[in-house]
């Protein structure tokens, strides 16, 4: 059992105030991520739980236990740092048991974690190796050796496959989801990365400025998004936002009236709160948006970006906005040609002057 | 160096592969410094080879010729010989004892944040910017003079007697001043490499349970290991020839007890006009120091490799 409670959690430096308030509960081993820009206080706050920041205000309980005093060592947590933090005169062995030792653990048991550790993370090979003769795939399982041996209650990972290549981190994303599972533990890991954030996490915690703009699940983020911000910040290639106004609004949904032209898109949210003539933003996912020879919005292919599979389209509208369209890679269509688009508004949004969502009227099915 | 000069003896009429046409003009621009470096070093070698093996005393000059290997048995035959090398010894590790041990735990200290970090930083490594001639006549006459200095006010007001420094200690005192010279070199080198200390590292032996004694032993003592032989490469280099504090306050007395290699050499050419003696004493000081240099040059070049 390893809950994670934060409850009003602040942090100041002088004035200016990093984090600004935060609840959040971790659920027993459940990995939770934090994403969010740069900046956004994600990292300080993982820092925070770690207990390498003091906590300025509120309180951090661990398995329901206030731990705002205890010092990091204490807290029974592991945490694997962004540049691995590997001790560079020690073996992988040492390195490993390190903990242990300080812990003053006798030398027979510590070999004995070590070893169980290096099988689970395929490192038997490399335990007499120094960090500087390992790649950085390796590496970067050290380290996260180096938290399995102490057994935390809770492992925290700071951005730890920012620092590999493309390849390895997707290989590396998937070793970690099968070790969440092997070792059935609480996990905190933050990222920038959003592809990290939607493929490992149970709950996704989306930060902005020292507040958290929406917690979920990553497909709940993903089709009922809280505000703009999220909308924005969870999809790739980015939801396009085309301002508008509201028209009719009733119990089938809103319809609203694109500021670039076309026909109205009624879209099945909650009418409350968007009174008729109210400016909106609509909310369209680049999947959302199709060729249409009969299609309501109007505009000029300016660029076509082949990715095999997939081709992203960036239009230009006749409105003057521009929009990514996601469509077939066997689409043929090129770049600089006219193209009217349809629009599918039961997949779209509606964001009011505040850039708060209007709740949908049907929940997405994967989206519990 | 080498590897650039090497070539050139025998490849200059060898074929022209790319590289190859540049030789010549690589070779004749290098030319000068090689030569100005070669007379630099060759001459001042070969005359103390050379007066080493001759009869060459200044007060009398019908005495001449070649002397074969006497100056070198009268050398390693006078007990002083034997003194100066214990007494170099002696000051080189001890000096250099105290400077790497006090430069890593000022290293350390300095690292913390603390107000006037900066100003305490500069006033530590002031002293390296002070002549050796100068502070050591200040440690002389204004700290350890038993009537005037500092050191004998201190222990009359605490009703002591006061200690003639020189007379009663007189190699403690010159390790002394030369550790208080080396110290604030061994700090600097030291500190930066403390600040180089990866953030992240001692984080994580934080959340491994390390507290600040175990941290300094296991993550930031061998952090800086490299530092530390480049200190000790250096100040060896420097402490084997350590001449001007030994010459203003004991003159290698009482007897020849702070007499050091490098003072032994000074006395037998210039105190006893002995350039033959005093020449047979320089070659053996740079075949000790190449001795030496042997040694360190090759653990430290295994050290410093990434």
């Amino acid at each position: 059992m390893a809950t994670v409670t934060l409850r009003d959690i602040r942090k100041s430096y002088g004035a200016f105030e990093a984090i600004k308030g935060i609840d959040l509960d971790v659920a027993d081993r459940e990995l939770v991520v934090f994403v969010g820009p740069s900046g956004c206080g994600k990292s300080t706050l993982l820092r925070m739980i770690a207990g390498l920041e003091e906590i300025t205000d509120g309180e951090l309980a661990i398995d329901g236990k206030r731990v705002n005093e205890t010092g990091p060592a204490d807290r029974g947590l592991a945490m694997v740092f962004q540049s691995y933090a590997l001790y560079p005169h020690m073996t992988v062995r040492q390195n490993m048991g390190f903990a242990l030792r300080m812990a003053g653990v006798p030398r027979a048991e510590r070999d004995r974690k070590v070893e169980e550790a290096a099988r689970i993370l395929q490192l038997g090979t490399y335990l007499d190796r120094r960090p500087k003769e390992l790649s950085g795939g390796q590496r970067q399982r050290v380290a996260i050796g180096r938290a399995i041996v102490r057994n935390p209650k809770v492992f925290l990972f700071d951005e730890p496959l920012s620092n590999l290549d493309a390849a390895l981190r997707g290989q590396m994303r998937v070793e970690l989801t099968r070790l969440h599972e092997e070792l059935n533990a609480t996990m905190i890991y933050v990222t920038h990365d959003q592809v990290e954030a939607m493929t490992l996490a149970d709950k996704i915690v989306v930060l902005q400025a020292g507040r958290v703009e929406q917690v979920g699940s990553p497909l709940e983020l993903y089709h009922h998004p809280a505000n703009v911000f999220v909308a924005g910040f969870i999809g790739s290639p980015r939801m396009n936002l085309l301002p508008g106004t509201a028209a009719v609004a009733n119990g089938t949904g809103v319809e609203v009236d694109l500021d670039a032209g076309g026909p109205r898109v009624t879209v099945p949210s909650q009418a409350a709160g968007a009174a008729s003539g109210r400016a909106v933003t609509l909310g369209i996912r680049p999947e959302a948006l199709r060729p249409d020879a009969n299609g309501p919005l109007y505009g000029e292919v300016k660029l076509a970006e082949r990715l095999g599979g997939l081709t992203l389209l960036h239009v230009g509208l006749a409105g003057g906005q521009n929009v990514i369209v996601q469509i077939e890679g066997s689409a043929p269509t090129r770049a600089h040609e006219p193209i009217r688009l349809a629009v599918d508004g039961a997949a779209c949004h509606v964001f009011d002057a505040e850039g708060q969502a209007l709740p949908a009227l049907r929940r997405n099915p994967l989206a519990a | 160096m080498s590897t650039t000069v090497a070539p050139h003896a025998g490849a200059v009429s060898g074929p022209a592969e790319g590289a190859g046409q540049r030789r010549p003009p690589s070779f004749f621009l290098l030319a000068p410094s090689v030569a100005v470096l070669l007379l630099w070093m060759i001459v001042p070698l070969a005359l103390t080879l050379w007066f080493s093996f001759q009869r060459y005393n200044l007060l009398d000059p019908t005495v001449g010729g070649f002397a074969g290997l006497d100056n070198y048995e009268f050398l390693v035959t006078d007990p002083d010989f034997w003194a100066a090398l214990a007494n170099t010894l002696v000051l080189v590790g001890s000096v250099l004892a105290i400077t790497v041990v006090g430069g890593t735990l000022l290293a350390v200290l300095f690292d913390q944040e603390f107000p006037g970090r900066n100003v305490a930083r500069l006033l530590a490594i002031a002293p390296f910017f002070v002549m050796p001639t100068v502070s050591a006549l200040v440690w002389k006459n204004l700290m350890m003079h038993p009537i005037y200095g500092v050191l004998g006010s201190v222990a009359r007001g605490l009703g002591l007697e006061p200690v003639d420094w020189f007379a009663d200690y007189p190699m403690f005192s010159v390790i002394v001043i030369v550790a208080w010279q080396w110290l604030p070199f061994a700090l600097l080198i030291l500190l930066t490499a403390v600040q180089s200390l990866d953030h992240e590292q001692k984080e994580a032996a934080r959340m491994d349970g390390a507290g600040p004694v175990s941290q300094f032993f296991f993550i930031t003592l061998p952090h800086l290991g490299r530092a530390i032989s480049v200190v000790v490469m250096i100040e060896t280099i420097f402490l084997l020839t350590v001449f001007a504090e030994i010459f203003v306050t004991t003159s290698g007395g009482p007897g020849n007890a702070t007499t050091n290699l490098a003072f032994l050499i000074y006395a037998r050419a210039l105190l006893q006009f002995d350039v033959g003696g005093g020449s047979a004493g320089g070659v053996v000081a740079i075949i000790l120091a190449n001795i030496v240099a042997f040694f360190l040059v090759r653990t430290i070049a295994r050290r410093l490799e990434v």
